[in-house]
C-alpha cells in the first residue's frame, strides 16, 4: 500500500510527471528555436517561468464565478495525472492497470480540453467567450480522427485493454508497422488536442489575446500551464504505447531509456509540425479534420479489418 | 501556383545543425562600427563659446557655460539628446566629435546630465 | 449563435503595433461590422513644428514614424528646397534614392516578417527579420544609425558613400535577393500560407478606386499609381524600373506586390551604385526661406506621401501638413472585412501595413464649431488651454508639475 502510494506520488507518478513534463517543455521550445537559427530558452527556462506565475497577483474579475474560477485548474491537473497513472511506461503493466484502459485514458484526455473551455465561459469576457466557443469547436473537429486513430491497433489485437495489445504486437515480430497511417493521424490529431500551431486558433494570441485564458493571472494560469506540458507528456505517451510497443523487457535501464528516447522522438515530430506551418482558421480547420483526417483514419481501420479478418484467423 | 505541405522543411532541419544568428547579449557582444552615432565627446580647447550647437539642437539638450575667461564647459542632457550628431556639424571649430558609446542606460536620472 | 457580441480589437491588443481601434461586432465568427477609430498616436507634430526652425523641424519630422522616417525627412526637405528655390547637385539626389530603397527594403521585410506572425507563421517571421538585419547593419554603417538615418540636410545630404561601402552595398544586396527568392518561392507555394491570405480581405479595382488606396494595398487591385514613375523626383527618372500591380485584390496579392518590389528595389540600387556620379555632396541653405507654399510627395514604402509646407519668411515654417499613406489606407478596411472572419481582422489590418505613427495629424477643435470665426492658437496659448480644459473638465491640477529647467 504505501509502495503504491509512493509509486503514484514520485515515481513514475505525480513528481516525475511534472519533472519530466518541464523538461519537455524544455525540449520543445529549444527545438522550435533551433529550427528558427536562433538560441532557445535555458534549460531552467520552465521552471523559472512556473515559479515567477506563482508569485504574480491573483486578479479575478467581479462578473466571474469564484469557486469554478478557482477550481478548473485543479480539474484539469488531475485529470491529467491521472490519465498517466494508467499508461504503460516502460513496462507491460501500469501502475494501475484495468481491462479497456485505452478509452479511459483517452477520456480523460478530453477533460482538460472541456476545463479550457469552461475557464473562457465562467470568466464573462468578449475574448474568453470566443475563445471557449474556438475550443469546443476544435474539441468536435480532431476527437474523432483522434479515436479512429488510437482504436485502430486495438482491432488487431482483440482488446481495449494497454497489457493485451503490448503484448500481441510483441508476439507478432513487425505487425505494428501497418498502423503506420494511424501513427501520422494520431500525431496531427494529439497537436490539435494540445492547441498548437496549426491548431492553436483557440488561443490566437494575436487575434483574441489569449482565448480562454485571458482573465487568468498568476497561480492559476501556472496551473493550466502545467497542465498543458503534462498533457503533451501523457499524450506523447499514449502514442508511443499504442503505436511503437517495444522496449517492454525485463531490463528496467534499458525499458527506462527507450520509453524516453520515444517521447523525445515524438515531442521533436510535434515541435517539426509547429515550426513549419501556419495557423488555420476555424473553417478552414474543420474542413481539413472532417474531409481529410477522418476519412484517412478510417482507412487505416479498413485495412485493420482486412488484415484480422484475412490474416490473423 | 503549385502547392507544397510544409515548403520551409528543409530549410528549417539544415538550421538545426548551424550555427544560431542570435547572441546573448551582455556576455558577447557585437563590434559596433566606429562611425555609428553615439555620445558626442567634447574637446574644451577648441571651444569658443559661439553656441552654435545649443541653437541648433532640436531637442535642447546641450548647453555651453562659461567657467572661466576663454574656457567653456558642456553639459548634455542623455534623456533629450535624440543623436543626430548636428551639433557635430554646426560646430566650425571642430570641439565636438562623435564616439560610438551607446550603451547609455542606467536606473538613475540624475545620471542622465552629464558634463562632457 | 446569432447574438450580436462587440469586441474590441485596440486600443491595446497583440495584434496592433500601435494603437487604433476597431471596434468589430460579431456575428458567431463573421463580421458585421466594423468601427475605425484612430488618433490615439497624435504627438502635435505639426504644430511643434511651427516652434522650431527649419533646421530643427527636419530631425522633428523625421521621427514621425521609425520604419519610414527618410521618406519624410526627403519628402519635407524637397518641399523646403523649393521654396528657396534650390537645386541639389546629382549625387546627392543619388545618395537620396539609394537610401530611399534601401528602407523600402527593410520595411517590406519588417511587414513580412510581421503578416507571418499575425496568421501564426512564427518561423517566417524570425527568417526574415535575421535577413532584415543584414539592410540594418548596412544602414548604420553608411549612416550611422539604424532608424532615423539624418543623412538629409537642406541643400543635399551629409555623407558619403566611399568606395569600399559600396562593394559592401552590392555584396549585402546579393545576398538578399536569393533570400528573397527563397521567400517567393515559400509565399506561393506552402498551402496553410495560401489558405490564411488568398480570398481575404477583398477589395476590388473600382472600390479600392473610390476609397482612395494607394501604395502596395492599391497596385494589389489593379491601379497602377507609383510616384516613382508619375512624378519623379531625385534620381528616380534616371533609373529603370517596372511598377508592379497585381490582379488578386486580396492579402495574398498584397504580399505578391511587395515582395517583388523588393526584387525591383534591388535592381535599381544596382543601378544607382553604376550610375553614381561624382560632385559635391550639398548646396549652402539660407537660414530664412522666402515665403510661399509648396506641396511634396514621395512614394514611401506604404504609398503615397504629401508634404504640404507654407513658409513666411522667417526661419520658422507657419504650416506644415503631412498626409501618411496610411490615412488613405485605413479608409478601405471597413469595406474588406465586410462578411469576413474574425480571424482575419488581425491580417487584413497588417496587409494595408498600417503605420498609425504617420497617421495621427489631424486637430479637431471642437469647442468653435458653432463659430464661424477662424480660431488660431500658438504654441503658448494652446498649452495655457490644455492646462484650463483638463483643470475644468477632468480635476487634473498641473501647477504641481516641475518647470522644465536647465
Amino acid at each position: 500500500m504505501i509502495l503504491l502510494l509512493l509509486k503514484i506520488l514520485v515515481f513514475p507518478g505525480i513528481l516525475f510527471l511534472v519533472v519530466l513534463s518541464m523538461i519537455g517543455e524544455y525540449f520543445d521550445r529549444k527545438v522550435y528555436a533551433k529550427m528558427q537559427n536562433r538560441m532557445g530558452p535555458p534549460w531552467f527556462q520552465p521552471v523559472a517561468d512556473f515559479i515567477k506565475l506563482l508569485a504574480k497577483e491573483l486578479i479575478i474579475p467581479k462578473n466571474a464565478d469564484r469557486k469554478i474560477f478557482k477550481a478548473l485548474p485543479l480539474v484539469a491537473c488531475s485529470s491529467v495525472i491521472i490519465a498517466y497513472l494508467y499508461i504503460p511506461l516502460w513496462r507491460k503493466e501500469s501502475i494501475m492497470s484495468f481491462n479497456g484502459d485505452i478509452i479511459f485514458v483517452l477520456y480523460m484526455l478530453t477533460i482538460p480540453t472541456l476545463t479550457y473551455s469552461l475557464a473562457g465561459w465562467y470568466s464573462r469576457s468578449q475574448y474568453a467567450l470566443i475563445g471557449s466557443m474556438r475550443v469546443l469547436t476544435q474539441l468536435f473537429s480532431y476527437e474523432v480522427p483522434l479515436f479512429m486513430a488510437v482504436l485502430a491497433p486495438t482491432i488487431l489485437a482483440s482488446s481495449w485493454s494497454f497489457t493485451e495489445v503490448i503484448n500481441f504486437y510483441n508476439a507478432g515480430g513487425s505487425l505494428w508497422l501497418v498502423n503506420f497511417i494511424a501513427f501520422a493521424v494520431a500525431i496531427v490529431t494529439l497537436q490539435g488536442k494540445l492547441e498548437k500551431v496549426p491548431f492553436d486558433i483557440p488561443e490566437a494570441e494575436t487575434e483574441i489575446v489569449a482565448g480562454s485564458f485571458t482573465e487568468y493571472t498568476g497561480p492559476l494560469f501556472a496551473y493550466f500551464r502545467l497542465a498543458m506540458n503534462m498533457q503533451t507528456i501523457a499524450g506523447a505517451s499514449l502514442v508511443a504505447a499504442v503505436f511503437l510497443p517495444f522496449g517492454y523487457g525485463s531490463f528496467f535501464i534499458f525499458n527506462f531509456i527507450i520509453y524516453i528516447i520515444k517521447v523525445t522522438f515524438i515531442i521533436f515530430l510535434l515541435a517539426v509540425i509547429r515550426t513549419i506551418f501556419a495557423r488555420l482558421r476555424t473553417d478552414q480547420m474543420l474542413s481539413f479534420c472532417w474531409k481529410y483526417l477522418a476519412p484517412i483514419a478510417l482507412v487505416q481501420i479498413l485495412i485493420n479489418v482486412i488484415i484480422k479478418a484475412a490474416v490473423l484467423k | 501556383m503549385s502547392k507544397k505541405l510544409g515548403k520551409m522543411l528543409a530549410e528549417t532541419i539544415s538550421s538545426l545543425f548551424k550555427k544560431p544568428a542570435t547572441s546573448s547579449y551582455p556576455f558577447e557582444k557585437r563590434e559596433i562600427h566606429k562611425h555609428y552615432n553615439g555620445k558626442v565627446a567634447y574637446i574644451k580647447e577648441k571651444c569658443v563659446g559661439c553656441n552654435m550647437c545649443v541653437r541648433n539642437c532640436p531637442a535642447k539638450a546641450i548647453f555651453i557655460t562659461k567657467i572661466a575667461d576663454k574656457q567653456f564647459e558642456a553639459t548634455l542632457h542623455l534623456d533629450r539628446c535624440i543623436f543626430c550628431s548636428q551639433c557635430v556639424i554646426s560646430c566650425k571649430f571642430g570641439a565636438l566629435k562623435n564616439t560610438n558609446e551607446f550603451e547609455l542606460a542606467t536606473g538613475d536620472k540624475s545620471k542622465l546630465v552629464v558634463k562632457l | 449563435m446569432s447574438k450580436k457580441v462587440v469586441i474590441p480589437i485596440g486600443p491595446q491588443h497583440p495584434a496592433l503595433k500601435e494603437p487604433a481601434s476597431f471596434d468589430v461586432t460579431l456575428k458567431g465568427e463573421r463580421v458585421a461590422d466594423i468601427l475605425v477609430k484612430v488618433g490615439y498616436n497624435h504627438r502635435g507634430i505639426e504644430k511643434a513644428c511651427e516652434e522650431r526652425t527649419f533646421l530643427q523641424s527636419v530631425y522633428l519630422v523625421e521621427r514621425v514614424c521609425g520604419i519610414c522616417s527618410h521618406s519624410h525627412s526627403t519628402c519635407f526637405i524637397q518641399a523646403i528646397e523649393e521654396l528657396a528655390n534650390l537645386k541639389i547637385p546629382p549625387r546627392a539626389a543619388y545618395i537620396r534614392s539609394l537610401i530611399g530603397e534601401l528602407e523600402r527594403i527593410h520595411s517590406h521585410l519588417l511587414w513580412l516578417g510581421v503578416a507571418a506572425h499575425e496568421i501564426g507563421f512564427d518561423t517566417l517571421l524570425m527568417y526574415s527579420w535575421r535577413d532584415r538585419e543584414i539592410v540594418m547593419d548596412l544602414l548604420a554603417l553608411l549612416t550611422g544609425n539604424r532608424v532615423n538615418y539624418a543623412v538629409n540636410v537642406i541643400g543635399g545630404v551629409r555623407k558619403d558613400v566611399s568606395e569600399e561601402e559600396k562593394d559592401q552595398i552590392l555584396k549585402a544586396v546579393d545576398i538578399l535577393e536569393e533570400r528573397t527568392k527563397y521567400y517567393v518561392q515559400v509565399a506561393t507555394e506552402e498551402v496553410t500560407l495560401i489558405e490564411r491570405l488568398s480570398k481575404v480581405g477583398y477589395i476590388s479595382h473600382e472600390d479600392a478606386l473610390k476609397y482612395g488606396a494607394v501604395g502596395p494595398t492599391g497596385r494589389a487591385s489593379g491601379i497602377k499609381r507609383d510616384i516613382r514613375k508619375d512624378d519623379p523626383y531625385a534620381a528616380y527618372g534616371e533609373v529603370d524600373f517596372e511598377v508592379i500591380t497585381d490582379d488578386h485584390c486580396d492579402v495574398y496579392g498584397r504580399a505578391v506586390v511587395r515582395v517583388k518590389e523588393l526584387m525591383q528595389s534591388y535592381s535599381i540600387i544596382r543601378q544607382l551604385l553604376k550610375k553614381l556620379p561624382q560632385g559635391p555632396l550639398s548646396v549652402v541653405a539660407p537660414r530664412l526661406i522666402p515665403a510661399g507654399e509648396a506641396v511634396s510627395r514621395y512614394e514611401a514604402p506604404r504609398g503615397e506621401d504629401i508634404h504640404f509646407v507654407k513658409s513666411n519668411g522667417t526661419d520658422k515654417p507657419e504650416r506644415v501638413k503631412l498626409r501618411a499613406p496610411t490615412l488613405a489606407n485605413v479608409q478601405s478596411v471597413a469595406k474588406m472585412l465586410e462578411d469576413g472572419y474574425l480571424a482575419d481582422v488581425p491580417i487584413v489590418i497588417a496587409a494595408i501595413d498600417p503605420c498609425f505613427s504617420c497617421t495621427d495629424r489631424m486637430i479637431v477643435a471642437v469647442n468653435n464649431v458653432s463659430t464661424a470665426k477662424e480660431d488660431r492658437m500658438d504654441w503658448k496659448t494652446l498649452r495655457e488651454f490644455s492646462i484650463d480644459w483638463y483643470k475644468k473638465n477632468r480635476g487634473v491640477d498641473f501647477t504641481k508639475l516641475k518647470k522644465l529647467d536647465k
